[in-house]
């Protein structure tokens, strides 16, 4: 077996995967702990093994980013276990995405979770679930992608449904699993006639079998295609397989929605973007760029027009979040070929960006469920007298979804619009800036309700929840830093994309 | 390094006020903009760039250090000043440290909240005006908004929100028009960066190409278009100036001392450097020239009417700004050394002029609690000092000689009248003055009613004389622009400097 180069280190290949290996590691830690004493749980000590596992796997996969692993600066990618899996710069960009939201998740549960049972399979559910989405963003077979998928999705289901007392929570759990099931079957399916027509499941092997020509079989693969897109755009929460989304983020726990909306939302595109890129050839059974354009366009527009239209912070949250999906999917939807790395790197650097300041709004989101002010915008008013921090970042959080320059949120649409443009899709450009200056105005409600509007009556905030505060806090802060800190972050996504091209 | 350390600084203070204990914030927050006006004066007096910073003229204190790379563009950390950019800067500095001291009185509640924000809102305006990257330069500009929006959200009247909401909506849809325009110019030029000299340069050495099945020449009227409508709002001109009157009469004093002193001039200066200095051919073109000179001429007189029949004294003075910056757009279409070279001294004059009045009228608000005309007569008997800054800023508007609003209006009339790129320049010009005539009206007619006769007051507020922190920064006001009056070589000379090569590029004369 040949070496890993990590600068001067020398390791064995497998320990490409140590970035996936953390999570589920440290996952399985909690269930120890749990099971050594069912009775007595400690919560400090279990969110603090989630924290550090979660940033010892963001460690890695930055150090591993770093030093080059897998990347065309040192051997290109690592490909494991019969190439079912791979690690290159897209597969630790993702990872590290994941373990950033899945820290940021773990810390401000602690406080969520206050007083609550089952805490230490809470923190284990989300463990596992970010496993598989590093597993996703590894997945280099058919196969592998399938199980991945699966792996994220099952604890997902538990998740969204954990406050079972809850007739939101237990509904909305209930939805998201039925739709998961549908549409994991109809991927499921779409796998068995690619596999029917090329005769293999690994995504080269896919490739060079489709450009190859497959004797009447285009048609056949191509439905597989539809099909595997559809699977695609349940876990990203796209149209046509969007409306568990709003559902689903509003009756789960606030962090919960976070982390689905945006850790579990990327994890799908890391898993698109392979195996769309690597797997089909633009022009073989279908022209998938194109059903990608009609998706993107209708995802983000519905989303959008949606988002304004609610009276609820979290639905309005859980819409937009359907509308940056079709931003993502701009990634696909301009890609053209050998050509298409720098719009596919500006979507992985949007959902970067996406990451902090999505998870952090829905944080704030729990911050006002834990001190129970409601649901609505006018329950939000005037609540920065109260609460100015957590506001402040609350506003970053806002303008920087709407794409307002001074935060982070701007440079990673403009690179995604610039990366459309380029591409000669300016036409998909435009539709994404005009939903974007829409997405304004429902934005600024929420800023306009915290800090112009009177309150409506007395707030009792019960304390100051430390560590859902500093989550809160954190993300906002790298909101802002991602400004001025994006040169790193767009070269590292594009040079990552790049590499992946066929 | 002097510009990064002034942004650097003002942000830095802006901080630490907000971080302060309310009692303390509004002296904190004047102590430390003070650094920020010793350092633009001493800008002004090592200043020794030549030529405009566009056109390969030399560029005072730059700093050019790259940023990032966007697929074969680099972005750079790109800041300087020539003859446009420096009067505006030293404008930036000092209205914002006598705005800072004239919130002093009105502003009662969450200080440190207030004067950390004007001070983030001054930071990025010194970016607004150093920023020769265009990508630098935007998230200045749009950054300007945030601090406004609460500014007038949080601390302004009665009807803030709605004012609030429209301002920060009008402007960012503006903003985007304007990105879109830019861009379309951008992405059809082979430069490989944003830095605003090469894109200019590469302009006029006519490397555009076309787009989509537009040839160069109609793709540079489109963009000129998007751009122009893009800071017209933020000048603001007939017909998109709706959002101004409800900004300012609901912004409290020292909020609309700053929109009307130097966010109007955002606008203005963007127009000259990427409108009238990128884009000189298309701008020359009759229609366009027309067109332009028309909603300047048309942005003068309705204006000024609009002012005519208002009774609140501050959207007098708000609609008489509408009135103002019309003079600037028809100096800046003139094309001629005058033309461009008054509009450009008319910024900083009206950033004076306006910053002095606003500043009066909330004093006399703090006073009497009405701004109404008919609530009150004769207040010079209560107030003398207060009223004789306030009639000589209004000299100082209506273009009484020695103040600085008669020599940016006669620069401009002057080289409007002598313009060869408006056709029939001087009937624009005629039509234009009679702006004096209406602006002389209203004034006249508020300053009559309010300040003289028989002391009336409508409201049951015990008239006092104002306090020395609310008059000082007047006082202050009426000795700048007296000066710029008495010497406009000041600042002209520079200025006439840097927009000489803008104008040689059409043929014009001085």
């Amino acid at each position: 077996m040949d070496p890993v180069l990590l600068q001067a280190d020398q390791l064995p290949q497998w320990t490409a995967l140590a970035p996936a290996l953390a999570l589920a590691l440290t996952g399985l830690l909690l269930f120890l702990i749990d099971s050594v004493d069912p009775d007595s749980s400690n919560p400090a000590l279990l969110a603090a093994v989630a924290t550090v596992g979660s940033l010892a796997s963001l460690g890695l996969a930055g150090w591993f980013l770093s030093a080059g692993t897998g990347q065309p600066s040192t051997d290109g990618a690592i490909a494991l276990f019969g190439d079912a899996l791979v690690v290159d710069g897209m597969t630790l960009f993702f990872q590290a995405l994941f373990a950033s939201v899945t820290a940021l998740v773990v810390v401000a549960s602690y406080d969520y979770l206050h007083d609550r049972a089952y805490q230490a399979e809470f923190y284990s559910l989300v463990l596992f679930a970010a496993t598989g989405m590093a597993l996703m963003a590894a997945a280099n077979s058919l196969a592998v992608a399938f199980i991945a998928l699966e792996l994220a999705s099952l604890p997902s289901y538990a998740l969204v449904a954990f406050l079972k007392r809850d007739s939101g929570s237990v509904e909305a759990g209930l939805k998201y699993f039925l739709i998961g099931a549908l549409s994991s079957a109809v991927f499921v399916f779409g796998i068995s006639l690619v596999y029917a027509a090329t005769g293999s499941l690994l995504l080269p092997d896919v490739y060079a079998a489709l450009s190859g020509g497959i004797e009447g079989l285009d048609g056949v693969a191509g439905v597989g295609i539809v099909m595997i897109a559809g699977g695609f755009a349940f876990k990203t929460a796209s149209v046509p397989f969007h409306f568990w989304a709003p559902e689903a983020y509003e009756g789960a726990p606030a962090p919960v929605s976070g982390f689905l909306s945006s850790a579990s939302k990327a994890a799908g595109f890391a898993l698109a973007f392979r195996v769309f890129v690597t797997g089909f050839p633009v022009d073989v059974g279908i022209d998938w760029v194109l059903l990608f354009q009609v998706l993107a366009v209708a995802t983000m527009t519905l989303g959008n027009f949606a988002a304004a239209t609610q009276e609820e912070v979290k639905r309005m949250l859980a819409y937009s979040s359907i509308g940056h999906a079709g931003y993502a999917l701009i990634g696909l939807a301009a890609f053209t070929g050998g050509a298409g790395g720098n719009v596919l790197g500006a979507s992985m650097a949007h959902l970067l960006v996406y990451g902090f300041m999505n998870t952090g709004a829905f944080l704030f989101v729990a911050l006002a469920e834990h001190w129970g002010v409601g649901r609505t915008f006018e329950d939000y008013a005037g609540l920065a007298s109260k609460a100015p921090l957590a506001s402040v970042a609350m506003t970053v959080f806002m303008f920087s979804l709407a794409g307002l320059p001074p935060f982070g949120g701007f440079f990673s649409k403009y690179f995604l619009f610039a990366g459309a443009v380029e591409a000669g899709f300016w036409w998909l450009a435009a539709v994404g800036a005009v939903n974007s200056a829409l997405s304004l105005f429902y934005y600024s409600r929420v800023v306009k309700a915290l800090w112009l509007d009177d309150a409506t009556g007395e707030f009792e905030l019960g304390g100051t929840p430390t560590a859902l505060y500093a989550a809160v806090v954190f993300a906002a802060v790298a909101t802002v830093l991602l400004l001025p800190g994006f040169p790193p972050v767009i070269e590292t996504a594009q040079s990552a994309a790049a590499a992946v091209l066929p | 390094m002097i510009i990064e350390a002034l942004i650097g600084f003002t942000f830095l203070a802006a901080l630490v006020v907000m971080l302060a204990p309310d009692e303390y914030a509004g002296k904190l927050a004047f102590a430390l903009s003070l650094l920020p006006v010793v350092g633009s004066l001493y800008m002004w007096a090592g200043f020794d760039a030549g030529g405009n910073a566009l056109m390969a003229g030399s560029i005072a204190y730059q700093t050019q250090i790259d940023w990032l790379l966007l697929s074969g563009y680099q972005l750079q950390w790109f800041v300087g000043v020539d003859g446009v950019s420096l009067p505006l800067v030293v404008l930036s500095t000092v209205l914002s440290s006598l705005a800072i001291v004239s919130a002093w009185t009105p502003i009662d509640t969450r200080q440190s909240q207030f004067y950390g924000l004007m001070l983030f809102m001054e930071a990025n305006l010194l970016g607004v005006f150093t920023a020769l990257d265009f990508f630098l330069w935007f998230v200045f500009w749009e950054a300007v908004l945030v601090p406004m929006y609460f500014l007038i959200g949080v601390w302004g009247g009665p009807r803030r929100k709605y004012a609030a909401i429209k301002f920060f909506v009008y402007t960012n849809i503006a903003s985007l028009v304007m990105f879109i325009g830019f861009m379309a110019l951008v992405f059809n030029l082979p430069v490989s960066s944003f830095g605003l000299p090469e894109i200019t340069q590469a302009l006029q050495a006519g490397e555009l190409s076309g787009f989509v099945g537009l040839d160069p020449a109609t793709l540079k009227l489109v963009a000129f278009a998007a751009m122009f409508a893009g800071f017209a709002v933020k000048v603001p001109v007939v017909p998109v100036h709706t959002w101004l009157p409800d900004a300012h009469v609901q912004a409290p004093t020292p909020v609309s001392v700053m929109l009307a002193g130097v966010l109007l001039k955002m606008g203005t200066y963007a127009l000259l450097r990427f409108n009238f200095t990128m884009l000189p051919d298309v701008a020359t073109r009759p229609l366009v020239a027309t067109v332009v000179a028309a909603v300047a001429v048309i942005s003068v007189i309705y204006g000024a009417m609009l002012a005519l029949a208002q009774q609140d004294l501050k959207r007098i003075v708000a609609y008489s700004s509408v009135s103002s910056m019309g003079y600037v757009i028809l100096g800046l279409i003139a094309y001629t050394g005058l033309g461009i070279g008054g509009a450009t001294f008319q910024m900083v004059a009206h950033g004076l002029i306006s910053g002095l009045m606003f500043m009066a009228v909330g004093v006399i608000y703090n006073v009497t609690h009405t701004r109404m005309v008919g609530d009150m007569s004769g207040m010079a008997d209560r107030m003398p000092i207060t009223t004789g800054i306030l009639i000589a800023g209004a000299f100082g508007y209506m273009g009484l000689p020695l103040m600085a609003g008669f020599a940016a209006e006669y620069f401009i009339f002057q080289g409007a009248f002598a313009s060869t790129v408006i056709p029939s320049a001087p009937l624009f010009t005629a039509a234009s003055m009679f702006g004096i005539v209406i602006v002389a009206g209203y004034l006249l007619f508020a300053m009559q009613r309010t300040l003289f006769g028989e002391f009336r007051l409508d409201s049951d507020y015990e008239v006092h004389r104002a306090a020395f922190h609310d008059v000082a920064p007047l006082a202050v006001l009426l000795l700048c622009t007296i000066a710029l009056g008495v010497a406009p070589g000041i600042f002209f000379e520079m200025i006439t400097d840097a927009i000489e090569p803008v104008v040689a590029v059409v043929g014009g004369g001085a």
